[in-house]
């Protein structure tokens, strides 16, 4: 009798050492670096870098949405990502906080270069080192780069940098979709 | 006889082949001038390498792509080049590209061509870098490089090559049309195409309802292997993946190309295109164009150069201005209406309908969707219609995507039957564009992220740089200083151990040294101390001193200033004003010292005076 019960303590017992060693070798070989969720909330932002969040560039804004955050703070991702990222923590989309901007459409910003001193001030304000140039040299926007941030255009000394609405061209325009108009029956009372 | 197979869906819509058949290929003539679009097909755009006002030769290239993938342009005919700039060029937006405007100068002369009569002999790199040279693109849809498409990547091998003369959308007839009159040419392009890619099949593929069409290229491929398959009408099967489906029974898998399952599909002109690059030396400089349509009155095929006005082909058909209602480039299922008749032909230009009013109604207004399904069996690619539109409408994008939204061919196949009317296929583009336009979005910012984490990683860098520097500058310092105390202990210690005696007289030295110094000090104050307490003129003695010094230094500037300043005025310079202001201000300096040692000299004097009477 009691034989059996010290084997069954005993075998339990070095089971309970065997799998305890095993789940704290893995957790420690398979250890995920950082937290995955951020990363996914970092994939659906802009990264514009622009700080209207109130956090210094996307990641950070990320991961104070990870712990449970605000996610309507992000005026150039705008509704979209709002819904991006309530559909992703599965929580009821809000309307875009108005006190951290609005929504805008895509700008990029454009050096007027006879005016530009060579200051350096925009190239370390720009976040995504999109700005090219030297002290005492004229600066220009790598305009490919450029995520429309507005970071630079206070900085500069002379006012020089304008931001620009992108006009669509022939290689970036889309189909619209189609105006739903009148039905038949209403047609046929505006014609007459 | 070929063996048939069927793809689902597909539509029988009114032909209207008939309206431009009925005459010969017609000459469309040079217009008085040319627009030539630097991209004409998907890929990167050519760049131009001619200069305004230039001559140039009918042949002869004037726009090349140096990186990426394209095609050159050629000249249409000899002439001068007018301009390089933006025109309306054919595209659904109507917006304006860049464009190359060649004036003709009548005499349509040749530049230098290689004509080629034994490929055979070549290699078949040598033929395809010919077939770039000459321009050639896809002459049927998006217009793909020929040259690109003709090498499939090397683990792809074209077991079957498909000659497309189905031209299965309603009143196009350029192909029927070349075929009945250039079958030679397209058999030509065709033993090309098969020498370089080595198919063990080759078929025409051509609608029933081509005869004409069907016998001349009968007669054309006699004693070859080249099939001729004749498919049943059916819109579309023109569409490669459908053509593929009847003549192969394969399908092309979804997001893959034709050369995943071994087949490869050519356009009738692109043959044509072909032989007479490799055969004669020509470039892509002309192309078959129907202009059809109520409209016109004298519907029909026209050899037009790449470049002609679309008003110019009108012209010549006959259009009758008032009739025309809507301009459609392109078939009327997947064609688009032209904003301008100012664009002007391509390498892609099939078919221009120029249609009155009661023969291209505007489409009637959009009704709600009554989910009856037609669509769905209406598609050729086995879609389901109605969700897409749903999805794309909701801007669901992403559910639509996965009803594989990018497998739809635009074929108008389930508008057309739509009775509700709805504009499906513009609810899919507009969805793809969306989505395309996303996807871009995604990559810039991830781009950006990457080069903002490069940056921050960069900063933190510069940082940790900075701050190692620092320390190393302070451990040096550190060191230093520690040295340095260590050699003067060293130093004392072994002046002690030396010679104690030298130690002691220097110490006697030191003492007497400090005597001395001292009485010399108490001597002066010693005189004036007692009477005068007020100012010491040990103190005042350096005072003149310096103001003497710094009298003299002012006097000294004053000098070299007057000297420049009648320097300038000698040489009658710009900076007399400056340079008089200075000597003005150090006028003034010169008289401040004089005032300050003056008066240090007279309170010298008065405190010396005063000390005397003591003495």
């Amino acid at each position: 009798m009691w034989t059996s019960v010290l084997v069954a303590v005993v075998v339990l017992l070095a089971l309970a050492v065997v799998f305890g060693g095993l789940l704290g070798f893995a957790a420690e070989r398979f250890k995920v670096e950082g937290n995955p969720l951020v990363d996914q909330i970092d994939a659906l932002l802009p990264q514009t870098q622009c700080g209207q969040c109130g956090y210094p560039g996307c990641r950070p804004y990320a991961e104070s949405i990870a712990e449970g955050g605000p996610i309507n703070k992000c005026p150039p991702g705008g509704e979209s990502t709002i819904k991006a990222l309530a559909d992703l923590l599965d929580v009821e989309p809000e309307p875009l906080d108005a006190e951290h901007g609005v929504e805008q459409v895509k700008r990029v910003a454009v050096i007027r270069e006879d005016e530009c001193i060579g200051c350096t001030k925009c190239i370390q304000a720009c976040p995504v080192d999109a700005i090219l140039g030297a002290a005492k040299h004229m600066h220009t926007v790598i305009e490919s780069e450029c995520t429309g941030c507005d970071l630079c255009v206070d900085p500069c000394p002379v006012d020089c940098i304008d931001m620009v609405t992108a006009e669509p061209d022939i290689r970036t325009w889309t189909w619209t979709p189609p105006k739903s108009g009148l039905i038949a029956t209403d047609r046929q009372g505006a014609s007459a | 006889m070929t063996q048939l197979w069927d793809f689902s869906g597909g539509i029988h819509p009114p032909e209207h082949k008939d309206i431009s058949t009925s005459r010969p290929i017609r000459n469309a003539g040079v217009p008085d001038y040319l627009v030539l679009p630097l991209q004409q097909h998907i890929g990167d755009p050519a760049e131009a390498i001619v200069e305004v006002g230039e001559q140039v030769l009918k042949g002869q290239k004037l726009a090349d792509v140096k990186t990426g993938m394209g095609v050159p342009v050629h000249a249409p005919t000899s002439g001068v080049i007018e301009s390089v700039a933006d025109f309306p060029v054919p595209h659904p937006s109507g917006m304006a590209d860049r464009c190359i405007t060649l004036k003709p100068d009548g005499e349509d002369q040749w530049c230098q061509r290689n004509p080629v009569k034994d490929y055979r002999s070549l290699e078949r790199d040598q033929v395809l870098h010919i077939i770039r040279d000459a321009g050639i693109s896809g002459m049927g849809g998006a217009g793909f490089p020929t040259n690109i498409k003709l090498r499939p990547p090397r683990d792809r091998k074209v077991s079957t090559l498909i000659l497309n003369g189905a031209e299965c959308e309603p009143y196009i007839t350029a192909d029927d049309m070349t075929m009945r009159e250039k079958a030679d040419e397209v058999v030509a392009g065709l033993k090309i195409m098969a020498w370089i890619l080595r198919p063990e099949r080759c078929v025409i593929g051509i609608e029933d309802n081509k005869p004409e069409a069907i016998a001349a290229l009968r007669k054309a491929t006699e004693g070859t292997q080249t099939e001729i398959a004749v498919v049943p009408t059916k819109y579309p099967s023109g569409g490669e993946k459908q053509l593929i489906q009847i003549l192969t029974g394969m399908e092309v898998p979804s997001g893959g190309i034709p050369a995943d399952i071994g087949v490869m599909c050519q356009n009738i002109g692109t043959a044509v295109a072909v032989a007479q690059a490799v055969l004669e030396g020509t470039p892509l400089i002309s192309r078959v164009v129907t202009i059809t349509g109520e409209a016109v009155r004298e519907p029909g095929n026209f050899e037009a150069l790449i470049g002609t006005p679309i008003e110019h082909l009108l012209e010549q058909a006959g259009v009758n201005q008032d009739a025309v209602s809507r301009l459609v480039l392109g078939g009327p299922m997947m064609g688009y209406t032209l904003t301008t008749e100012a664009v002007p032909v391509i390498k892609t230009t099939n078919c221009v309908i120029a249609a009155t009013a009661a023969e291209l109604p505007a489409p009637p207004p959009e009704q709600p969707c009554i989910r009856c399904g037609q669509c769905a069996e209406a598609c050729p690619m086995e879609l389901l219609p109605q969700q897409l539109f749903w999805h794309a409408k909701a801007t669901e994008f992403e559910k639509a995507e996965h009803l594989n939204l990018f497998d739809c061919i635009e074929c108008g196949a389930c508008s057309y039957v739509c009775p509700s009317s709805i504009p499906l296929v513009q609810y899919y583009r507009f969805a793809k564009g969306e989505i395309r336009a996303q996807q871009a979005e995604q990559l810039k910012a991830d781009r950006a992220r990457e080069r903002f984490e490069a940056r921050q990683a960069r900063l933190e860098r510069e940082q940790q740089e900075k701050e190692l520097r620092r320390k190393e500058r302070a451990k040096a310092a550190a060191d230093a200083a520690a040295k340095k105390q260590a050699e003067a202990e060293k130093a004392a210690d072994e002046g002690e151990a030396v010679d104690e005696r030298a130690a002691k007289s220097a110490l006697v030295e030191q003492a007497l040294a400090r005597k001395k110094a001292k009485a010399e000090a108490s001597q002066p104050p010693a005189a004036s101390a007692q009477p005068a307490p007020s100012a010491p003129p040990a103190e005042q003695k350096p005072d003149i001193e310096a103001l003497e010094k710094q009298l003299s230094q002012a006097q000294s500037k004053l000098d070299t200033m007057q000297g420049m300043l009648d320097d300038a005025k000698a040489q009658q310079a710009d900076n007399v004003e400056k340079l008089e202001r200075a000597v003005a201000k150090n006028h003034d300096r010169v008289q401040r010292a004089e005032e300050a040692l003056s008066e240090a000299r007279e309170k010298l004097a008065a405190s010396s005076a005063e000390s005397q009477p003591t003495h």
